[in-house]
C-alpha cells in the first residue's frame, strides 16, 4: 500500500505515469526477486537461457538494421547490387550451424534443470519437511496442516528454511498454485494429488496466486504465503488451535460452494479430509489419477518423511499404477 | 433449453449489450434498406453470394475477417480499459470480463486470423501458379459459407443466450455442464465445429490445387515461396483440424448426452481434453504463421529487387516446421506434473523449431543484402516484423525451457509472448500481404501516407502495449484476472499497456480511413505496380474472371521477372492465340446448405428438436440436390475471350 499516494497523484496527472515505472522498483518484480532455493535456481536458469539467446539475437537485430540501411535504394553511395545472387552453401551452413549450436546448449541446460527442479522431488535439507495440503476451491484456497491438525483459507504460513511439501488437489475446476518468490507453479486438479516442494530462505510475506482460470471469481484467488521463524510458526499454530473453531465436514461442504472467501482459520479438520477430497470423484474399482513424475524415483528415501504415506506415489509410473490398482475397490492410493 | 421468458433468450441487464443490440439492429436495417433502394439484391445474389470465383471468395473472406478484427479488437480494448482500473473499480464485472477474453481469443484466432489467411490463399494462390481457379470451386464457396455461418453462430451468443466464458480453449471441467450450464459453451462448440469443417475442406482444396493445377513447367521447386507456405500450412490443417473436430465432438457428447469423457466424476479425465486440444492448438499457430512467412518471402524479394536467398533452405524450413509443430503440444502444460522425462522431451522439441525459423530470418536478411531496397507499405510491415518476431521468438525459447516455464506459465509473460508472435508475425504478415496484393485484387493502390500513419501507430502501440506485459508477468500477474489491488504494483504497467492498446486501435481506424480514402481518390494501377517477380503480376489488375487468357508456360523461378528481362532484351512474346476457357458455374448450394448448418447448430445450442430436424434435413437435401446436378461448368469461347480482352483494351 505504500505507493498508493504516488498512484493517486499519477492517475490524476497522466505524464507522471511514466515516473511510477521507475519508482515501482525491483521488489515488486517477484520472479526476479526470489526468496527460496527453487525460485533462485529457476531465476539462474532464466538468466542462463536469456543470455544464450541474446548471443544470437543481438547481432541479428543489429544486422537487420544495418542491411536495411546500407542497401536502401535511396542510398547516395552506390552499393553493390547483385540481383541474381541467391545461394551460398557456406553462408547457409553458418546460419543453420549457429542456431543449432545455441539450441543444443539451451537444450542441455534445460534437460539438466528439468531433473534437478522436478517439483515432486523432495528438497535436501537437515530440517524435517513440513507437509501442507492444498485444495483449490471455487474461488478460494484451503490449506490443511495434517501434522499440526489445523486449517486455513486464503493464507498459508510455514517456517523459514524448512522444506515444505505441498500436496495439491482441487475440488473445483483445475487451477494452478503459484508463489513466485518461492518457486514455479503446479496445476491443482481434482481426483489427483500433486506434489510441489518449496522452501523459503528468509522470513517474509510472499504473494501467492491461482494461475489457471477456474471461473467467475478466479481473479480473487490470491493469498499471502508467510514464512516465519520456527518459534513464530509454532506460536501461530497454538494461536489457531486455541482461538478458532474446528471445521466440520458440513463446514467444508459449505466452504466448497462457489463463492469468494475472506481469510479464515480452523483449529481442526476431519481426519483424512484431503484423501476424501482426492477420492471423491474416483469410481469404485478404478484408480485415481496420479501425477508423481517419473523423475522423482530418485527420492524414495526423502519421501519417508511424508505426513501421510498414502500420498507417496513418487515411484509410481502411470501405466503400472493403473494395472496394480484395478480391483482395489475405491482406493486411490497404492501405499 | 426451456425458454420461459425473454431474458432466457436475449442477453439482458448490461447497457453495453443494449447498445450493441441497437447498433446491430440499425446496421441490419441500413443494409436491407440500401440493397432495396439501389435494387442490388439480384446483383448481390448473382455476383457474390453464389460466386465460386476464388478472387471474389477471397474478397469476402477478407471483409468478414476485418469485421471480426474489429469485434475482437473492441473486446481487447474493453479488457484493457478494465485492467487500467485497479481495485474495486468495475468497468466490467468479472463474468462479463470472462465472456470477453473468451470471445476475444476465439475470434482473433479462428474467425479473424484463419479467414484472413484463407482470403489471402484465395486471392493469390491460383494466380501465382497460373491456374483458372482452385481445384474444387464449389467446395471453396462452401468452405467460405460454413466459416461465415460458424462465425455468425458464435457471434450471436453475444446478444442471444450468452457468451461462452471458459477461455478460448474451453478447458473442462470448467466448460462442462456442471460448471458452465448456459448455452455459451454450446455456441462455442457449434460455431467452431461448423467453421472447422470449412477450414478442413479449404486445406484439402488448396493442397489439390497446388499439387495438380500448376501451370505447365512449374515444377514444385519452381513454385513461389508463398505457394510453398500455403502447401505446408494446408498439410498441417488436414492433420490438425480432425483432432479439433473430434475433441469438440467429445465435449459436445459430454454436454448434450451426459457422457463423461472429460468430467470430474464417473471416470472422466479433463487432462485428456487438454492434451487433445493442444495437439490441434499448437499446430494451429503454425498454420497461421507459415503463410505469413511465405508473404514476407515474396515481399522481401520484390522490394529488394533480388532473388529470394536460400530457396531450398526456405522450403526445408517450412516443411520441417509443419512436421515439428505436431511434437510440441505438451509445452502448453509443463506444469501439469507429467514428470521430468516428458517435460524435457517437449522442451527440446519446442526449441528445435527455433532453428528453421531462425534460418528463415537469415535468408530474408541476405535477400536484402546487396539488393536495392525500397520501403513501400508491404516492405515497411515486413521490416517491422523481423525485429518483433526475433524478440518474440526469443521469449518463446525462454518459455520452452520447462523448469523456467513454471515461473512464466499463465502469467502475462506468456500473454506478451504469444501476442508478440501472433501480432508481430501473423497480423503484420497478413497486413503486409494485404497491402502487397491489394492493387492486384482491386486495381488500385492504398494511400501511402495514411498507411504510414497506421503503420507507426500500430507499431508504437504494439510495443507500448505488450512490453509492459512481460514485466507484469515477472511481477506475478496472471492472465484472465479482471481486477487487482493497488499494493501489487501492477497498475502503472497496466495503464501504459492500455495506452498502447488504444494506439493500435487508432492505427486500425487509420487503416479504415486509408481504405475509404483510397476508394474515393482511386489511383488506378496496371498489372505490375511493384515490379513483381511471380505470375500473378503478369496479368491485369484486377484479374479477369478467367485469370489467364492463355495458360503461361513456366521456365524458372520468378518466371514473370525472367520474362520481363527477356522483354527488355527485345525478345517478344508471340501474339496470343485464344482458346476456349473451361469455367465453373456459380451455385446457390453452398450458401443454402450453410444456412441449414446454422439452423442445425442453433437448434443444438438450445436443444430445440424442431430446429435440429429441419436443419439436418436441409443439409441432406442440398447435398443430394448437388449430387444430381450435372450442370456445373461451361466454356468461355475463344471469341468471347477476344472480345473481353479487346474491351479492356488489352488486345495486341
Amino acid at each position: 500500500m505504500k505507493y498508493k499516494g504516488w498512484f493517486m497523484r499519477a492517475a490524476a496527472f497522466l505524464p507522471l505515469a511514466l515516473m511510477t515505472f521507475l519508482l515501482s522498483g525491483c521488489a515488486d518484480v517477484v520472479v526476479l526477486n526470489p526468496k527460496g532455493e527453487i525460485a533462485k535456481h529457476q531465476l539462474d536458469l532464466i538468466y542462463i537461457t536469456t543470455g544464450l539467446c541474446l548471443i544470437i539475437i543481438v547481432p541479428v537485430l543489429i544486422l537487420t538494421f544495418w542491411i536495411a540501411w546500407k542497401y536502401r535504394a535511396k542510398s547516395k553511395k552506390k552499393e553493390a547490387y547483385q540481383p541474381e545472387w541467391d545461394h551460398s552453401t557456406k553462408l547457409e551452413a553458418v546460419w543453420w550451424g549457429i542456431p543449432i549450436l545455441i539450441i543444443l546448449l539451451i537444450a542441455i541446460v534445460t534437460v539438466q534443470y528439468s531433473y534437478k527442479l522436478e517439483p515432486s522431488k523432495a528438497l535436501a535439507s537437515d530440517e524435517k519437511p513440513i507437509t501442507i495440503q492444498v485444495v483449490a476451491l471455487d474461488w478460494k484456497w484451503l490449506f490443511l496442516y495434517p501434522e499440526q491438525g489445523i486449517a486455513t483459507v486464503n493464507y498459508v504460513q510455514f517456517p523459514e528454511k524448512v522444506p515444505v511439501q505441498f500436496q495439491l488437489t482441487a475440488d473445483a475446476p483445475m487451477n494452478s498454485f503459484w508463489i513466485p518468490q518461492l518457486g514455479g507453479q503446479i496445476y491443482t486438479m481434482s481426483g489427483m494429488a500433486m506434489k510441489l516442494h518449496l522452501i523459503a530462505d528468509e522470513p517474509g510475506d510472499y504473494f501467492g496466486t491461482g494461475a489457471n482460470f477456474s471461473g467467475e471469481y478466479f481473479g480473487k484467488m490470491t493469498f499471502n504465503a508467510k514464512a516465519t521463524s520456527r518459534a513464530d510458526f509454532d506460536k501461530w499454530v497454538q494461536d489457531v488451535k486455541q482461538s478458532y473453531p474446528a471445521m466440520s465436514q458440513e463446514g467444508y461442504n459449505e466452504l466448497a460452494q462457489p463463492a469468494t472467501s475472506l481469510v479464515r482459520s480452523f483449529s481442526a479438520f476431519p481426519n483424512g479430509m484431503f484423501d476424501n477430497i482426492v477420492n471423491k470423484y474416483v469410481v469404485a474399482g478404478q484408480s485415481g489419477h496420479h501425477h508423481g513424475g517419473d523423475a522423482a524415483s530418485s527420492n524414495e528415501g526423502a519421501d519417508v518423511a511424508d505426513g501421510q504415506a498414502g500420498h507417496d506415489m513418487s515411484e509410481m509410473d502411470m501405466s503400472e499404477m493403473d494395472m496394480s490398482d484395478a480391483g482395489d475397490s475405491g482406493a486411490a492410493h497404492q501405499h | 433449453m426451456k425458454i420461459t421468458k425473454l431474458s432466457d433468450f436475449f442477453v439482458t441487464g448490461d447497457p453495453l449489450i443494449y447498445g450493441a443490440d441497437v447498433a446491430i439492429g440499425l446496421t441490419m436495417v441500413a443494409i436491407v434498406v440500401a440493397l432495396t433502394a439501389f435494387k442490388r439484391w439480384g446483383w448481390l445474389w448473382r455476383e457474390w453470394l453464389t460466386t465460386v470465383d476464388h478472387k471474389r471468395i477471397g474478397i469476402m473472406y477478407v471483409i468478414a475477417s476485418l469485421l471480426m478484427l474489429f469485434r475482437g479488437g473492441v473486446d481487447a480494448l474493453l479488457m484493457r480499459t478494465q485492467l487500467a482500473l485497479p481495485d474495486s473499480m468495475e468497468f466490467l464485472k468479472p463474468d462479463h470480463y470472462n465472456d470477453i477474453f473468451t470471445t476475444h481469443g476465439v475470434i482473433m484466432i479462428l474467425f479473424m486470423a484463419m479467414p484472413l489467411m484463407f482470403g489471402l490463399f484465395n486471392l493469390t494462390v491460383p494466380l501465382q501458379i497460373g491456374a483458372r481457379d482452385v481445384a474444387f470451386p464449389l467446395l471453396n464457396s462452401l468452405s467460405f459459407w460454413l466459416f461465415f455461418m460458424g462465425a455468425m453462430l458464435f457471434n450471436v451468443s453475444f446478444v442471444i443466450g450468452g457468451s461462452p466464458e471458459a477461455g478460448w480453449l474451453a478447458y473442462p471441467p470448467l466448460s462442462e455442464k456442471m460448471f458452465s450450464p448456459g448455452v455459451g459453451q454450446d455456441f462455442y462448440i457449434w460455431g467452431i465445429q461448423i467453421s472447422g469443417i470449412g477450414s478442413l475442406m479449404t486445406g484439402i482444396n488448396f493442397i489439390v490445387t497446388i499439387l495438380k493445377m500448376r501451370a505447365p513447367g512449374m515444377k514444385l521447386m519452381k513454385m513461389p515461396m508463398f505457394t510453398w507456405s500455403v502447401l505446408s500450412s494446408c498439410l498441417t490443417i488436414i492433420l490438425a483440424f480432425p483432432i479439433l473436430t473430434v475433441t469438440l465432438a467429445l465435449l459436445f457428447i459430454d454436454r448434450y448426452f451426459g457422457a463423461h469423457f472429460f468430467t470430474l466424476d464417473m471416470g472422466g479425465n479433463p487432462m485428456m481434453y487438454i492434451n487433445l486440444i493442444w495437439m490441434w492448438g499448437h499446430p494451429e499457430v503454425y498454420i497461421v504463421v507459415l503463410p505469413a512467412f511465405g508473404i514476407f518471402s515474396e515481399i522481401v524479394a520484390t522490394f529488394s529487387k533480388k532473388r529470394l536467398f536460400g530457396y531450398g533452405s526456405m522450403v526445408f524450413a517450412l516443411m520441417s516446421i509443419s512436421i515439428f509443430s505436431f511434437f510440441t503440444w505438451a509445452h502448453h502444460f509443463f506444469t501439469m506434473g507429467s514428470g521430468a522425462n516428458v517435460n524435457a522431451f517437449f522442451a527440446v522439441t519446442t526449441m528445435i523449431i527455433a532453428i528453421p525459423t531462425g534460418v528463415k530470418i537469415f535468408n530474408w536478411l541476405f535477400t536484402m543484402y546487396k539488393g536495392k531496397i525500397t520501403f513501400e507499405l508491404p516492405m515497411l510491415w515486413t521490416m517491422a516484423f523481423i525485429p518483433c518476431f526475433i524478440v518474440g521468438g526469443m521469449t518463446g525459447v525462454m518459455l520452452s525451457v520447462a523448469p523456467a516455464d513454471f515461473q512464466f506459465h499463465n502469467s502475462y509473460f506468456l500473454i506478451a509472448h504469444f501476442h508478440q508472435v501472433l501480432i508481430g508475425g501473423v497480423v503484420f504478415g497478413y497486413f503486409a500481404g494485404l497491402y502487397y496484393w491489394w492493387p492486384k485484387v482491386f486495381g488500385f493502390k492504398l494511400n501511402e501516407k495514411l498507411g504510414r500513419w497506421a503503420f507507426w501507430l500500430w507499431n508504437i502501440g504494439f510495443y507500448v502495449c505488450f512490453m509492459p506485459q512481460y514485466v507484469l508477468g515477472l511481477m506475478g500477474m496472471t492472465r484472465r484476472v479482471s481486477s487487482y489491488s493497488w499494493d501489487t504494483g501492477w497498475w502503472s504497467w497496466n495503464f501504459v499497456s492500455t495506452i498502447g492498446g488504444f494506439l493500435m486501435g487508432i492505427g486500425f481506424l487509420f487503416q479504415v480511413w486509408q481504405i475509404l480514402h483510397s476508394i474515393k481518390f482511386m489511383e488506378r494501377v496496371k498489372g505490375d505496380p511493384w515490379g513483381g517477380r511471380t505470375l500473378e503480376w503478369s496479368i491485369p489488375s484486377p484479374a479477369p474472371f478467367y485469370n489467364f487468357t492463355i495458360t503461361p508456360k513456366v521456365e524458372g523461378r520468378d518466371d514473370w521477372w525472367r520474362r520481363k528481362e527477356l522483354a527488355a532484351q527485345g525478345v517478344q512474346d508471340p501474339p496470343p492465340k485464344y482458346e476456349p476457357i473451361h469455367m465453373p458455374k456459380n451455385s446457390g448450394t453452398p450458401i443454402v446448405m450453410s444456412v441449414f448448418w446454422f439452423i442445425l447448430g442453433f437448434g443444438f445450442v438450445f436443444d430445440w428438436l424442431w430446429l435440429i430436424v429441419p436443419g439436418a434435413i436441409g443439409i441432406a437435401a442440398t447435398m443430394l440436390y448437388h449430387s444430381f446436378n450435372y450442370d456445373t461448368d461451361y466454356y468461355v469461347t475463344a471469341e468471347e475471350v477476344r472480345k473481353t480482352e479487346a474491351k479492356a483494351g488489352r488486345v495486341v
